[in-house]
């Protein structure tokens, strides 16, 4: 399968420049002629577009999933209603979300079992909450391979999850869209609510990691 | 013949490729893609389910080569004539209620702990049942309430709503020999794709996951 280019320093992924293969060049030149189509006939404006990409790339984000997660750890009473209620338990902390259509339900890691979630179908994400999903989560390889060999998949990551251990995937198949709760990492005991939520990466709201210390970065590429 | 997007289980991926420090965007032209999706979408020129079946006709070799909003800007370029979108003078339809959440003239069928078989993946036309659940039996862990049916939805039959519920399946019951110890996957199923079935389903593996 063709991978895309690749955008590692200087060159790809800028505003500024064209862009440097032909085939990238071709959809951009398709988008741009949708565009203009749709802003000539009415149909969009160019300011609402802007509007929501500056949104979604500088308000919505992890840090929300973070927040939540960082509450839940420190008020059992939060913990509860965001398990039984996300929507309204998420409308407490007044965070910067997008469309709310897609109801969010939280599912949580507990000693003995982890969660992870994808979407098989498309690449639905708790996008109003956590923003836009990576790359990873919207490929065939991972939205192929987690339902079928998940503690497979959560290694390649790095999470080597014990055997005794229930792994349960959910298949956002409609129109909920699922976040985890990861488990509170030892020694976070007397942590603060704002030094918890450093412990709390996108990726163990996804479920492919723990939360934890943020040093672990993936270092290959 | 499975549908190329319908990717669960499918043999043959390899590694997944993962990016340090990824951006929100790979190129200006996709923030324009995905704002303009979020636009009409808002504006009710296109509902989502048709969105989607858009995406899901693309040629299969382009779709699996594609990125992420490249899907999006061929689905946008196929469906907006379809729905007349691009014809001088049109009118999106009237905004019906918001998101996707509906009440269903009858009561649900199935119970937290019903047994139920999946029904066969019809082939053609949109679907939300992923073919790796096509008959096989799972557990309803949760009953969701009632949402708009994609099948009659992405085709202009209107929005059917269905009561939805999260069914769990053993990895055992998916994959057979195959599938990895305790591992199990849930998929959120519409009742129309689902069936009563008496037999309890790989009991001895959901059990713990239910």
């Amino acid at each position: 399968m063709a991978h895309e280019h690749d955008h590692d320093g200087e060159h790809g992924h800028d505003h500024a420049h064209e862009p440097s293969d032909p085939e990238a060049a071709r959809l951009a030149l398709r988008a741009e002629a949708l565009e203009a189509l749709l802003v000539e006939r009415g149909i969009v404006r160019r300011e609402s577009i802007d509007a929501i990409v500056a949104r979604y790339e500088n308000e919505i984000g992890p840090l929300n999933g973070a927040k939540l997660v960082a509450r839940a750890w420190s008020d059992p009473e939060f913990k509860r209603r965001l398990l039984t209620d996300a929507r309204a338990a998420i409308a407490e902390l007044s965070l910067p979300m997008g469309e709310t259509a897609t109801p969010i339900v939280v599912v949580e890691n507990s000693p003995g079992v982890h969660n992870v979630v994808v979407c098989t179908l498309c690449s639905c994400y708790p996008s109003s909450l956590l923003g836009l999903p990576p790359r990873w989560y919207k490929s065939p390889p991972y939205r192929a391979r987690v339902v079928r060999e998940p503690r497979a998949v959560l290694r390649e990551f790095g999470l080597e999850l014990p055997e005794s251990t229930d792994v349960r995937v959910w298949d956002s198949s409609a129109e909920l869209r699922y976040m985890v709760l990861p488990e509170r990492p030892p020694g976070s005991e007397r942590a603060s609510e704002a030094e918890l939520v450093e412990l709390v990466s996108r990726d163990s709201l996804i479920g492919v990691a723990l939360a934890g210390p943020p040093a672990e970065a993936p270092r290959e590429r | 013949m499975s549908a190329v997007h319908d990717l669960g289980g499918r043999p043959g991926f390899g590694r997944i490729e993962r990016e340090a420090r990824e951006p929100v965007f790979h190129a200006r032209w996709e923030s324009r893609v995905m704002g303009m999706v979020y636009a009409i979408r808002r504006a009710n020129w296109l509902n989502l389910d048709a969105f989607r079946h858009g995406i899901e006709r693309m040629d299969p070799a382009r779709y699996l080569a594609a990125s992420y909003y490249e899907r999006w800007l061929a689905s946008l370029e196929r469906t907006l004539p379809e729905v007349g979108a691009l014809t001088p003078g049109a009118a999106p339809p009237p905004a019906g209620p918001y998101g996707f959440e509906r009440e269903v003239g009858a009561p649900a069928r199935f119970a937290v702990g019903s047994t139920v078989r999946v029904r066969a993946r019809k082939p053609v036309g949109h679907t939300r049942l992923p073919g790796y659940a096509s008959g096989k039996r799972g557990t309803v862990v949760s009953v969701r309430g009632g949402y708009v049916f994609p099948d009659t939805n992405a085709h202009g039959l209107g929005e059917q709503p269905q009561h939805l519920y999260s069914v769990r399946f053993s990895a055992r019951e998916l994959w057979g020999e195959s599938a990895e110890p305790r591992t199990s996957v849930c998929i959120d199923l519409f009742e129309p794709y689902l069936e009563a079935d008496p037999v309890p389903s790989s009991a001895e593996e959901t059990r713990d996951g239910a």
